[in-house]
């Protein structure tokens, strides 16, 4: 544990440097750009966590194992908080680039969609009146929002297609030096590291939760 | 086979009976729809060539606020003397209620979408008959796949604190591609396009109802359970 | 899938039941077999689980740990199998308010499968002095009245397992009567009963075993006689007043 804490620490220092000092100024954009290996990162963080999400629901609904209930519960926590770090670092970069804060284009819709997703997992869980369908009921929601995303991904998609485009430079990927793909790499490496690091803290805490249950109700007998 | 069709004939027969007791349901989502439109009339002050831009979307959002009431009372209704619990002593699969309770608050939305049609055909000096097949059509698998979900989600939602708040949290993200679908579509056909020009949004449409439904369908025993 | 011939003997198990809501343990390792002919009283103070024990051998609670089985099979493997053969009452009627007495019997036979509906219906109606009542809706019926269709829908399939949470609940001294004399005679005709009641000198008077419940554990099993109610510390009158007081 404290290993991978070291490790993690060490990769975002890394991370840090390439990103500031190491990585080139871009050609049309300056410095602005440099948000972009946050942004990009955190997405890439956010979809994994989701997709960890859909895994935990489904592996908890078929065999009802407590641990596959805490990945899903742990990856939707840490997962929720990359989601937003993506929603907030996207209108930061937008702003100076496209000169406006927001657009219904069909990433940006869909992100939006991700994060309600996101929220609605939470809320499920905490709205519980009895604790012990919480997990059974947010893995169906897990579920369903999982199976929906490509869905959704498909209706935006033809959705604004079918109207006027704001201008867009290429997607973040087409046609970067080496040194800024390098670059990209190493922070999306720092975040997931991060993410694997707090979703072993969720499942700890959860862990340490599951056994204070177990010693409560051995006190009530 | 046959038996899980009787089986879910005869849950269906028992809401339209509870409802035909009550009529609860059916005049609350009614007015309500009305009343959605009638107030999105005073916020837009459309007219002319404006009301066919508004029109599809105001009928939408009409449609899910009026289909939310219906799935939230739908499941409360139930609650009462837990008569869920009692659907589930019986041996009969739990995809079974989830089908009956589909086909039910279809048409409870159905109906309310009728009236809420009518409404704003005179509201907006609009009218339906030009292309009123497709219409149709574009509606009942919008509804349908709308209903899917939230017939899912309501049964969700009951067991949580405030299922009032919890259903929209719950289902409006999901229903994303039934919103976007359906009112493209609708505008498309309200403008008298040729139908190839919105046969993709409606095919859109009925996949989503046909993968919700499965889904759902397997599914809903765990929501059930305890 | 074959039933598991290793356990063929006719009966309804709990096998190493737990049932945990979050930090509270309502049941915990409960094993317990009961067979057809059986007349068994739950008995413990409130929140012994006599109430979890009764909704998870319904099938209406899932085991946090532990499995259910009957004649043989694993009962979430054979769901329907096994719920037709089970009779519940509990402290929920089951009933719908908009729909008349017959309506809910009614609906109840049709969900269950049963043939000749109609005549079932009727007899059931006879049964529990319905009759003139049968064109009410439940809504209007006192609580009494009530418990009295909850009982003729959990009979109405002829279950071979009956399990009856509090079944003396709001029914009058006439009722009460009638309905032990009804139960009585199931255990001869080969029907298991299981039921829990406050109670406890008319429970003990129907039941040949007793299962006393404390803190979700089993505490005693066996026999209900004045060596086993002795030893429990429990003596029929005082339970029954202190139950009283309680309530």
């Amino acid at each position: 544990m404290t290993a991978h804490a070291i490790l993690t620490l060490a990769w975002l220092l890394v991370a840090l440097y390439m990103i500031f000092i190491y990585a080139p100024s871009d050609v049309n954009q300056g410095n602005v750009y440099r948000i972009m290996y946050v942004h990009v990162s955190s997405g890439w963080t956010a979809m994994i966590a989701y997709f960890l999400v859909f895994v935990g629901s489904v592996w908890y609904v078929w065999k009802r194992s407590p641990f596959a209930d805490d990945v899903a519960c742990a990856s939707a926590e840490v997962g929720f908080i990359f989601c937003s770090c993506l929603l907030i670092t996207g209108p930061l970069w937008a702003k100076p680039i496209w000169g406006i804060w927001w657009t219904w284009d069909a990433r940006l819709t869909l992100t939006f969609v991700l994060w309600l997703l996101f929220v609605a997992y939470l809320l499920v869980r905490s709205f519980f009146i009895n604790p012990g369908r919480a997990a059974l009921l947010s893995a169906v929601v897990g579920i369903i929002g999982f199976v929906d995303v490509p869905i959704d991904y498909m209706a935006i998609r033809w959705w604004r297609t079918q109207h006027p485009q704001p201008v867009i430079m290429g997607g973040p990927n087409s046609g970067l030096p080496p040194s800024m793909e390098a670059t990209l790499f190493v922070s999306a490496g720092a975040f997931l590291c991060l993410f694997f690091y707090l979703l072993r803290q969720g499942l700890r805490l959860a862990e340490a939760r599951r056994e204070i249950g177990q010693l409560r109700r051995l006190l009530s007998e | 086979m046959m038996h899980s069709l009787e089986i879910i004939w005869i849950l269906f027969l028992k809401d339209l009976r509870l409802e035909w007791r009550r009529r609860e349901t059916l005049a609350s989502i009614c007015v309500f729809g009305i009343l959605v439109v009638f107030l999105l009339d005073f916020a837009f002050q459309p007219a002319g060539e404006e009301s066919l831009r508004l029109l599809p979307g105001v009928l939408w959002i009409a449609f899910a606020f009026a289909g939310i009431l219906g799935f939230n009372h739908s499941f409360v209704a139930e609650r009462e003397n837990a008569c869920l619990e009692g659907l589930r002593l019986a041996p009969i699969d739990a995809g079974l209620i989830y089908l009956a309770k589909l086909l039910a608050n279809f048409l409870f939305l159905a109906v309310a979408e009728a009236v809420i049609v009518f409404a704003a055909s005179l509201w907006y000096n609009f009218s339906f008959l030009p292309a009123f097949k497709w219409f149709v059509v574009i509606v009942a698998f919008g509804t349908l796949g709308y209903v899917a979900v939230g017939v899912m989600f309501g049964a969700v939602a009951s067991n949580t604190r405030m299922r009032e708040v919890m259903l929209p949290v719950l289902q409006f993200p999901v229903i994303v591609p039934i919103f976007i679908g359906a009112i493209e579509a609708t505008t498309s056909a309200l403008k008298g396009d040729a139908p190839g020009q919105f046969a993709s949004w409606v095919r859109l449409l009925i996949a989503f109802s046909v993968i919700f439904i499965v889904l759902s369908f397997l599914l809903f025993e765990y929501v059930l359970e305890e | 899938m074959p039933p598991d011939t290793t356990h063929t003997e006719p009966a309804l198990e709990l096998r190493g039941i737990s049932k945990y809501f979050g930090d509270l343990a309502a049941l915990r390792g409960v094993t317990l077999r009961i067979a057809r002919g059986e007349s068994v009283l739950i008995y413990g103070p409130n929140g012994a689980g006599k109430t979890t024990l009764l909704r998870t051998l319904a099938s209406l609670a899932q085991p946090t740990e532990g499995e259910i089985w009957m004649d043989g099979r694993r009962m979430d493997r054979y769901p329907a199998t096994c719920k037709a053969k089970i009779g519940f009452v509990s402290h929920a009627t089951f009933l719908y308010n908009d729909l008349t007495v017959r309506e809910n019997l009614a609906l109840a036979g049709r969900l269950f499968g049963l043939r000749g509906v109609e005549k079932r219906v009727e007899r059931a109606l006879e049964l529990f002095m319905l009759r003139e009542r049968a064109g009410f809706l439940v809504r209007n019926l006192s609580r009494g009245l009530q418990q009295r269709v909850t009982l003729a829908r959990a009979l109405l399939h002829d279950p071979d397992f009956l399990l009856l949470d509090e079944p003396f609940t709001g029914l009058d001294a006439e009722s009460t009567a009638n309905l032990e004399n009804l139960l009585r005679k199931l255990p001869e005709r080969g029907k298991a009963l299981v039921f829990s009641t406050h109670r406890f000198a008319q429970g003990a008077s129907m039941a040949q075993r007793l299962v006393a419940l404390e803190k979700g554990r089993i505490s005693y099993d066996g026999p209900l006689t004045q060596a086993s109610l002795s030893s429990l510390r429990i003596e029929p009158e005082a339970a029954a007043i202190e139950n009283k007081v309680r309530l």
